[in-house]
């Protein structure tokens, strides 16, 4: 799950992790009264989005004066932020984090992930901070330092000094740089992010090194205890098919093609999507109906998958093994009933109860192309939809 | 031969008698499973549908019945805390079938292994079966069949897709394997391609693959080293698309690797037959055995 920007910073601030002064607005007056509060005469106003990149869609903007803050933020709540992260549809601003501006001496970068080869938490550091750090790794992969930590011993003070001293520090910005290192450690684990990235990590002209920007992705599978993490989720940033799919527990993923798919399995749903591909077809979505997939299951994978206006033709690809194909069977005759499918759809059943699935199919009166192989299907549904 | 289970395999199930465990634990022993125990806290000294008995704990299972393979069925909340019992009661194999298992639980239960002889499979897994012997999971038995072809995969259904194509083809596997969808699984492709080949009985390997993480480069890699036996693999998700699921930080530590093409020009270097089509994964095992 991600988080808005000022969302991890209220995680950095609960563990001592210093972050510039500022406030969340959601009107030009409100952030004119952050500002005040906050103080100073520079501030800087941010977009609160998911997405990525958000400086250079004009989403962050600097301002001189109480009158200035209000305009920028007007200028920027409300608007449709366009990044490389958000697609070209953007994303609607209606939240913006009014800060202090700070005097940086220096920009660096920080971040941390659990790392899969080596199966144990991994910090990384940079000099090149406030850069497309992708760029950084693909070019000059030697600039980025790392730190594999042992998640039996914890954030020992070795592996931060390791990291602090490759970043060039020493005095008084060693030891706040190794304290802000092991409080990003503790937070990480203790709230089972997946994520956590901070670029700029800036060094002010003042001698302090603070969290300029900050970004936490958290491990789903753990937000059960994690309740106040749970509550930051943020629906507005989310596709809402792909949130009305999650309430039924159905695993969605909008695409741009028009072939809907419906599968059970994370990997058959895939392979599907790339048979439909190697036929000259574009899947719509990645929809896996799961294990259990009772005939309400479908109907509702059903009803999502052709919301999506785009969708010329359905193909159902089960395999049943646990799942029965006369169960999927039932359920899809009932969805095509009460839906009222109206465009062509293929299904491909193979497993556990296959022939009365079929039979199911051919009884119900609807029509149903019907396949035996992923190859045919990919075929029929390629053809179906009017693109050969 | 074939590897980490067969039919002296003396299993014990954590989470017996769960709904889900219920249900799968009758399925492994219609299909010949040998389940000698079931674990469930506080319902020790009862019998499971009147024919396994139950403990308290994983170590009485391992002492009274000399259970030597664990199948866990536990709820993701409890899941570490059994898989780690288990492998503290000395258990050889352990099949975990849980999804949704917290990665940072899982790190550290992998993490306390190391050093020991266990081997774990899953989590977020269908399981293990060695055909007409032992199965340890959640798969239809009805599709798998002896014979010479080992598989190993990321994937739940697109494994039974794989093993049907063979099937059909009578071309039998001697154990196939679902290592699990998570970012941590305890054992990986690499670990399992070291058994088969060691595994007199496996004339080939079947490789099922997926977008994300380098696991299949580091196959690739042992392929080419060590390897003696052709394999065969598939790589799902040509057409996802890029950066839904991984996170900047993460993009750094691939180094640029995790997509699908990278995956299958890595396999291809390594000689692997990749079918470009899951449709045909089948046909081409048939091909390179000379079926």
């Amino acid at each position: 799950m991600k988080v808005h920007e000022y969302q991890a910073k209220e995680i950095f601030k609960e563990y001592g992790i210093p972050v510039p002064k500022g406030g969340l607005a959601t009107t030009p007056q409100e952030a004119r009264k952050v500002a005040e509060e906050v103080g100073g005469n520079l501030w800087v106003v941010k977009a609160q989005i998911h997405a990525g990149g958000r400086g250079k869609g004009g989403g962050v903007k600097l301002a001189r004066s109480l009158d200035e803050v209000e305009q920028v933020a007007s200028q920027i709540i409300g608007m449709t932020l366009v990044t490389h992260q958000t697609g070209p549809e953007g994303k609607l601003v209606k939240k913006v984090l009014v800060e202090e501006g700070l005097n940086i001496e220096k920009e660096l970068y920080l971040g941390m992930v659990i790392d899969r080869s080596t199966e144990c938490p991994v910090m990384m550091a940079s000099t090149e901070g406030g850069v497309e750090i992708e760029k950084v790794a693909a070019e000059t992969p030697e600039k980025i330092l790392k730190a594999y930590v042992d998640p039996a011993l914890g954030m020992l003070p070795f592996y931060a000094r390791k990291l602090a001293f490759g970043l060039g520090l020493s005095g008084d910005l060693l030891k706040k740089g190794i304290s802000f290192m092991t409080n990003l450690y503790k937070a990480f684990i203790e709230k089972d992010a997946s994520l956590a990235e901070i670029n700029p990590l800036v060094i002010t002209k003042e001698g302090d090194i603070i969290a300029l920007d900050a970004k936490m992705n958290f491990d789903d599978d753990a937000l059960y205890r994690h309740p106040d993490i749970a509550a930051m989720r943020d629906l507005d940033e989310e596709d809402p098919l792909e949130v009305e799919a999650k309430k039924y527990d159905l695993n969605y993923i909008k695409l741009d093609g028009n072939i809907g798919c419906m599968v059970n399995g994370a990997g058959l749903a895939m392979a599907t999507m790339d048979i439909i591909k190697i036929y000259g077809g574009e899947p719509a979505n990645f929809l896996d109906v799961g294990g259990a997939a009772s005939a309400e299951r479908v109907e509702n994978a059903f009803r999502i998958l052709l919301s999506d206006p785009n969708v010329r033709a359905v193909l159902v690809n089960i395999f049943g093994g646990i799942v029965r194909c006369d169960r999927v069977a039932s359920g899809i005759a009932q969805a095509a009933k009460n839906l009222k499918v109206e465009v062509p759809m293929v299904v491909r059943l193979e497993g556990t109860n296959r022939d009365e699935g079929m039979k199911i199919l051919q009884e119900s009166g609807l029509s149903f192309i019907t396949a035996t192989s992923m190859a045919e299907a990919a075929e029929k549904v390629v053809q179906a939809a009017g693109l050969k | 031969m074939s590897i980490l289970v067969n039919k002296d395999s003396r299993v014990v199930v954590q989470g017996i008698t769960g709904k889900e465990g219920t249900f799968h634990t009758q399925q492994c022993i219609e299909y010949g499973t040998n389940v000698v125990a079931g674990v469930t806290p506080g319902k020790g000294g009862t019998m499971w549908e009147g024919k396994v008995p139950v403990y308290n704990t994983v170590a009485e299972a391992v002492e009274k019945e000399g259970a030597n393979a664990a199948l866990i069925f536990v709820p993701p909340a409890f899941c570490a805390d059994a898989v780690a019992e288990a492998v503290d009661a000395g258990v050889e194999v352990i099949v975990t079938i849980t999804e949704g298992i917290p990665a940072l639980d899982m790190m550290k239960v992998k993490r306390s292994m190391k050093g020991k002889s266990v081997r774990m499979v899953g989590p977020n897994c269908p399981g293990v079966i060695t055909p007409e012997e032992c199965k340890l999971g959640i798969m239809p038995g009805y599709i798998f069949k002896k014979g010479p072809v080992g598989l190993i995969s990321r994937s739940g259904t697109l494994t039974y897709e794989a093993v049907w194509q063979c099937t059909e083809r009578g071309i039998g596997q001697s154990t196939c394997i679902g290592i699990g969808g998570d970012p941590i699984v305890g054992s990986t492709q690499v670990d399992l391609l070291k058994l088969f080949n060691e595994d007199p009985e496996t004339e080939l390997v079947v490789l099922i693959g997926e977008i994300g993480g380098t696991a299949e480069e580091e196959a690739a890699e042992y392929i080419k080293e060590e390897f003696t036996k052709p394999v065969v693999a598939f790589v799902a998700g040509r057409t996802a698309p890029p950066g839904r699921r991984m996170g900047h930080a993460g993009a750094i530590i691939a180094g640029g690797k995790g997509t699908a093409a990278e995956k299958i020009a890595a396999l291809k270097e390594a000689g692997v037959h990749v079918a470009e089509s899951p449709a045909e994964i089948g046909a081409t095992v048939a091909r390179v055995l000379g079926k």
